[in-house]
């Protein structure tokens, strides 16, 4: 139907030139209307030069936009090019973390590892209730005879908090420093958020194969966001003239950020340090379907057994970790908060 | 130590600042830049010379630019066009690196809301601006002994450890005024630095201020709104409305010869008697020797239509005064030295409020006198009153 697409295609243009002209409101008039009747001129020539025809004669092999292929061609490219490489990596990063994890569960036995928890529980609340709570839950974890998947998922997480936070503080700090970069890295994190993880498992399994490293990759893209969002508002959020002061006095931009910026926003980046903790157990049973050995093994194994209770404890197994860790990170997030509001 | 000036500073805030300048410079105004091209301005056009070692004060309502202005001296704002001179330097010239030692070395600033570090201790935050320079572990030791020297002369001794947010308003300004004091720094910048404290707390800084600026003797410059706290605290003043300087001068200056009818409606609700001194209210007064004769001193009197005369000894210090009718009784070869009556006395420095009580005294109108006791003019009650009365100036002087 020529008619209605020719029609579609005026819609697009119409709707992408008044985008463009109330964007640039703060330019001339004339530079307004100059840029939008610019881009209706473009988007016109190029919707009759491409895809016009094609929609004219009915008979088209490619979609408008031929995204989809592009991106089978780009992933398949990365493989052959880079799939050696990414896969040694892999193997590398793999080995040191098992390692790692093969520490926690095999070296460190579970009563001292719940007195170390106690211990980082207590410095954080200076509450004797949490602390014994978090002795519980572990107890309960190891009565459970889940110790060993649970120690898995921990290094998993840990690892991947690592990651997040090395990637993740920095680019919350330069996102508040610059409306540019926070213009375009906003999107990218709805997408990275929002984007059904199996979405991006597929490449990342094609270039990196299953396993851990995998596991920890998909979990950094999905729990970053949090940390990243909360690092930028909280630098955002700290009073204007305190920082006015500090450059008043000739603090350097170093001296800015590390002595008054980033203690002002320590509270909020631990809430996102805390969110990020919680983003990242939700992932554990999705990373399970591509290999990561853990607690969402587990509860695959119930799925796919048809086993309801193995699958009911794995789960409550995951809902307990994730408590102490809450509750661990709310506690730093709340002691760091004192003193640093800003009283009249 | 030396001047600050100011050269046809403006600042356009906008897209496109340097577009609007010619525009500004022909007197657009506000609203129409505004709706027209999307630019506010926010200094126009200030030339100032602001003294070393004087307190000077801007004032203006907000919306007035003042903020803005004081922000151009330490280059947190920097102008749309225009000079600022410190000691002759151009400061606009000055380099990221210089004008960090700039700011670190010769302007301190102390702000509205305070603006303390809520994460470190009181005794940390009059440290600041001495920490920023310093580098070795030594060196921070000195500094912290000296901001506690600081925080002892602003009177919060015993309260070093504590934080900001235990202290109340008064407290937490007396902090940054230590702050600001701290870093030796010639210039102090302070925007609207007791605005936000109830008034008897407001008072007191002012009294502390004003008595630490008599013995530190820096360069203040300081934002108010409040016309009573300007002619408290400024040796000169300066009146900004809509981003331009109405008039600069001494409080009594622009209490007298307000320049426009904005400045004037401002000093409507001023105490003027606080403000206004004998010496600058005074008429003109006769002066005669004690060795003159009665007949001399009357055709004096009677040829310049006053009252009273006041006598004065060989050196032209005061002995007291004598009246047209006490010269007819007294026959026309007496002498003044015998005929003089005491008379009240105030300095040319002291401020009417003060002189008022000492028409109660006497009838006689009172003596206003130089530090060597040598008359320089007379206050009749009438002409105080008259004084302390008129809202647009007062006629006749």
């Amino acid at each position: 139907m020529p008619i209605a697409s020719a029609l579609t295609l005026l819609t697009c243009v119409a709707i992408v030139a008044a985008l463009i002209y109330f964007g640039l409101r703060r330019c001339k008039d004339a530079t307004r209307i100059a840029t939008s009747l610019g881009a209706a001129m473009l988007l016109i020539v190029a919707g009759f030069a491409g895809g016009w025809s094609a929609l004219v004669d009915g008979g088209y092999e490619l979609p408008l936009l031929p995204i989809a292929k592009r991106v089978d061609q780009l992933v398949d490219w990365m493989v052959i090019r880079y799939g050696d490489f990414l896969g040694d990596l892999n193997n590398w990063i793999v080995h040191k973390i098992g390692f790692f994890e093969r520490f926690l569960h095999q070296s460190v036995a579970w009563p001292l590892m719940a007195l170390l928890f106690a211990a980082i529980a207590f410095h954080a609340s200076r509450s004797l209730t949490l602390s014994a709570g978090v002795v519980i839950a572990f107890a309960l974890i190891w009565s459970l005879e889940l110790w060993t998947p649970t120690m898995q998922t921990l290094s998993l997480m840990s690892v991947s908090l690592l990651v997040t936070v090395v990637f993740g503080l920095p680019m919350g700090i330069l996102m508040a420093q610059s409306k540019r970069l926070r213009a375009v890295m906003t999107p990218v994190l709805d997408f990275m958020q929002t984007m059904p993880s199996f979405v991006y498992l597929i490449p990342v399994v094609m270039l990196f194969g299953l396993g851990t490293f995998s596991g920890v990759l998909a979990t950094m893209i999905y729990a970053a966001p949090p940390l990243i969002r909360l690092t930028d508002l909280g630098i955002r959020l700290v009073d204007k003239e305190i920082v006015e002061a500090a450059t008043a006095f000739g603090a350097t931009r170093w001296q800015t950020l590390f002595g008054v910026q980033l203690p002002l926003a320590m509270p909020n980046i631990m809430a996102g340090i805390n969110q990020s903790i919680m983003m990242a157990l939700a992932m554990v049973v999705i990373a399970s379907m591509i290999g990561v050995r853990g607690l969402g093994q587990e509860v695959l194994y119930g799925l796919q057994r048809q086993e309801p209770g193995t699958g009911f404890i794995a789960g409550l197994s995951i809902v307990l970790l994730a408590i102490v860790l809450d509750r661990i990170t709310q506690a730093y997030g709340q002691r760091l908060a004192a003193h640093r509001q800003v009283v009249h | 130590m030396g001047d600050i000036v100011l050269r046809n500073v403006t600042k356009i805030f906008g897209p496109a600042p340097a577009s609007v300048l010619e525009r500004v410079r022909q007197g657009v105004r506000k609203e129409e830049l505004l709706a027209q091209t999307g630019h506010t301005i926010g200094v126009r056009g200030v030339s100032l010379t602001i003294e070393a070692g004087k307190c000077f004060v801007v004032m203006g309502l907000s919306g007035s630019g003042k903020s803005t202005l004081l922000r151009h001296l330490n280059r947190l704002i920097d102008p749309t066009s225009g000079e600022i001179l410190f000691d002759g330097e151009d400061i606009l010239r000055l380099q990221a690196d210089a004008l960090r030692r700039f700011r670190r070395d010769r302007t301190s600033m102390v702000f509205q809301h305070f603006a303390l570090f809520p994460h470190k201790s009181v005794l940390e935050n009059a440290a600041y601006g001495l920490n920023v320079r310093a580098s070795g572990i030594g060196e921070r030791n000195a500094n912290l002994e000296k901001a506690r020297r600081w925080i002892e002369r602003v009177g919060l001794s015993g309260y070093e450890s504590q934080f900001p947010s235990q202290l109340s308003g008064g407290m937490q300004q007396r902090v940054g005024l230590a702050r600001a004091l701290a870093t030796d720094a010639e210039v102090m910048l302070m925007d609207e630095a007791f605005s936000a404290l109830d008034p008897l707390i407001r008072r007191e800084m002012q009294d502390q201020l004003i008595h630490l600026q008599a013995e530190l003797r820096r360069t203040i410059i300081f934002i108010t709104h409040d016309l009573n706290e300007a002619l408290r605290l400024g040796d000169r003043i300066a009146i900004m409305n809509d981003g331009a300087i109405e008039q600069v001068g001494t409080g009594e200056e622009i209490l007298q010869h307000p320049a426009s009818e904005y400045v004037a409606r401002f000093l409507e609700d001023v105490n003027r008697g606080r403000v206004l001194t004998a010496g600058a209210t005074m008429l003109e007064a006769i002066s005669v020797r004690d060795t003159d004769t009665a007949e001399l001193v009357l055709t004096r009197l009677r040829r310049q239509k006053l009252p009273v005369a006041y006598v004065g000894d060989a050196r032209g210090r005061l002995i007291g005064a004598v009246t047209e009718s006490m010269l007819r009784s007294a026959g026309p070869a007496a002498a003044m030295s015998a005929l003089a009556r005491p008379v009240p006395v105030a300095p040319a420095t002291l401020v009417l409020e003060r002189v008022l009580p000492l028409t109660l005294a006497s009838d006689l109108p009172v003596a206003v006198i130089d530090a060597q006791d040598q008359v320089l003019g007379m206050l009749p009650k009438d002409r105080i009153i008259a004084a302390l009365a008129a809202h647009h100036g007062i006629p006749g002087t």
